[in-house]
């Protein structure tokens, strides 16, 4: 079908108007269909970029990281994937997307530390100890309340309050 | 103290005692460590490796978490003295195989073990006798505080101790607890154990760990899950339900063979018995079946001449390294069967 406007590229945009109970169709190309219409039309993916997409996705790797890897170790995901072990520390925050999902295979569906944090950490030596006691706390006080340990519970709420302070 | 010096005994954590050590051999507690700003191991180089090697050394050495310590630099260690580490539960398989710097600290008793430059930089471990996770916990957890306040951990305020295998990232415990279950295995009951531990995400691994094989009886069960739940929380599950659970179905299989099949069981008792007081060549896989057999049989009270803690020992002492440095020589195929038939039969009383 050839495209009602300029009767000269494909048809490949199908509009259907009812103005005062009448049916109108339209059958324009995607050009004619953006300067007339105002209808945003997406540009063709090039071939090769989706073929790329697909083997990606088929093979378990992302875009993002699948080809530049780690700045710091030099490992890209498809080392992890076959060795299954990181290069360095900074990949956690390179593979962020990636290691999520596995992650999440692997420990229950967790995606975040609850334990011990250390009492220092890092040159600078930010303390870091709060934010997450915090949460370990927070997950102590709901359990004391569920099990009617009031006075734990009342314990829990004191300590909380003191670290948010 | 010396390599040597731990030859001629168990260590601590065999001794037989502690709570429920009828069934539960052991508690091993184990924290993945990697120092912040090094490459971990896979991406390190020859002198990242040197370098990492000597610092973490140094800071065990002078952060006194036992009153002595060994330090075995394994790069510079014979193969047998590899061998005798990990038949003593100290240092891994693939610790002992690997190659470059690494090394492993031993402090009191033997119930302490830090390995450097395993798959992380550190593996702190702790062992006990008996069902003893709270107490283990407490023990490592000062070792790390007095690590850490020199050695600054690779550390992630959402993935927390960051390892190289994700699979142990978050709190990087590794709770194992070793179980003694022949009367299962008997019962043809083990597979419920199995699959109740499968169910719970938990790993059930032999005698040495991962890739290993459960052999005589003996099987090690680990949790899995090391992010999203606190140390005290993992120790907690094993503590109160999984390690109860799996102690009552050896219970109740215990019970069973005592009095239904009450001559089944003294058959097997005493052939064990048997076997290792006659035989004249034996190897150690096989040893190591008819000890837990014998061991069942003085735990239900049908032999009452021999001590647990004899079968403890032997457990470890005829195995190829131990048996070769009492014997203080090399020994190789028939002549280690024979040197080891002669070494059981004298410890216990044999003909």
């Amino acid at each position: 079908m050839k495209c009602d406007n300029c009767n000269k590229a494909a048809a490949t945009v199908h509009l259907t108007e009812i103005k005062g109970g009448k049916k109108l169709e339209k059958h324009l190309c995607e050009q004619c269909a953006a300067q007339n219409e105002g209808l945003p039309v997406k540009t063709h993916t090039p071939i090769n970029e989706l073929l790329t997409n697909f083997v990606l996705a088929h093979s378990g790797l992302q875009k993002e990281t699948g080809v530049g890897g780690c700045e710091h170790c030099g490992i890209t995901w498809a080392d992890f994937r076959q060795s299954g072990l990181l290069g360095c520390e900074h990949d956690y925050g390179v593979f962020e997307k990636d290691l999520t999902p596995l992650l999440q295979r692997a420990h229950e569906g967790a995606t975040h530390h609850v334990g011990k944090v250390p009492a220092r950490r890092g040159e600078v030596g930010v303390p870091m100890k709060k934010s997450v006691d915090l949460t370990r706390l927070r997950k102590d006080l709901s359990r004391a309340v569920e099990a009617e340990d009031y006075e734990k519970a009342a314990k829990l709420r004191d300590q909380i309050r003191q670290a948010e302070e | 103290m010396k390599l040597s010096d731990l030859t001629n005994h168990a260590g601590e954590w065999l001794r037989g005692s502690g709570p429920m050590s009828e069934i539960v051999i052991s508690s091993r507690i184990r924290l993945a460590r990697n120092v912040a700003g090094f490459p971990f191991l896979a991406k390190s180089s020859r002198g990242q490796r040197t370098m990492l090697e000597g610092r973490i050394r140094e800071t065990i050495l002078s952060s006194q978490i036992a009153p002595q310590t060994l330090y075995v630099d394994l790069e510079q260690a014979t193969d047998m003295d590899r061998q005798l580490l990990v038949e003593r539960h100290l240092i891994s398989k693939p610790h002992a195989a690997a190659e470059g710097s690494r090394g492993v600290a031993i402090g009191e008793n033997e119930t302490i073990s830090i390995m450097v430059n395993e798959e992380d930089h550190l593996r702190i471990q702790v062992l006990r006798s008996g069902l003893q996770l709270e107490e283990a916990w407490e023990q490592i957890s000062k070792i790390d505080d007095s690590l850490e306040r020199r050695l600054d951990f690779a550390f992630h305020n959402r993935f927390g101790y960051l390892t190289a295998c994700p699979t142990n990232v978050g709190t990087g415990i590794r709770v194992s607890v070793m179980l003694h279950l022949p009367a299962l295995k008997l019962t043809g009951e083990i597979e419920k154990v199995f699959r109740a531990a499968k169910d719970m995400r938990l790993a059930v691994r032999g005698l040495y760990g991962e890739g290993t094989e459960a052999t005589g009886d003996f099987y090690q069960i680990s949790n899995q899950t090391t992010l999203g739940k606190t140390e005290e929380e993992i120790i907690s599950d094993f503590k109160h339900v999984v390690i109860p659970k799996i102690i009552d179905y050896e219970h109740h299989a215990r019970r069973t063979l005592l009095n239904d099949r009450t001559t089944a069981l003294d058959d097997k008792v005493h052939r064990a018995m048997g076997l290792l007081k006659s035989a004249r060549l034996i190897a150690s896989e096989e040893t190591l079946f008819l000890l837990s057999h014998l061991r069942m049989g003085i735990n239900l009270g049908r032999v009452k001449d021999i001590d647990v803690r004899t079968v403890n020992e032997l457990f470890l002492l005829t195995q190829p390294a131990h048996l070769q440095r009492i014997q203080g020589r090399k020994l190789e195929g028939d002549l280690r069967r024979a040197v080891r038939a002669d070494y059981i039969r004298q410890r216990l009383g044999g003909v």
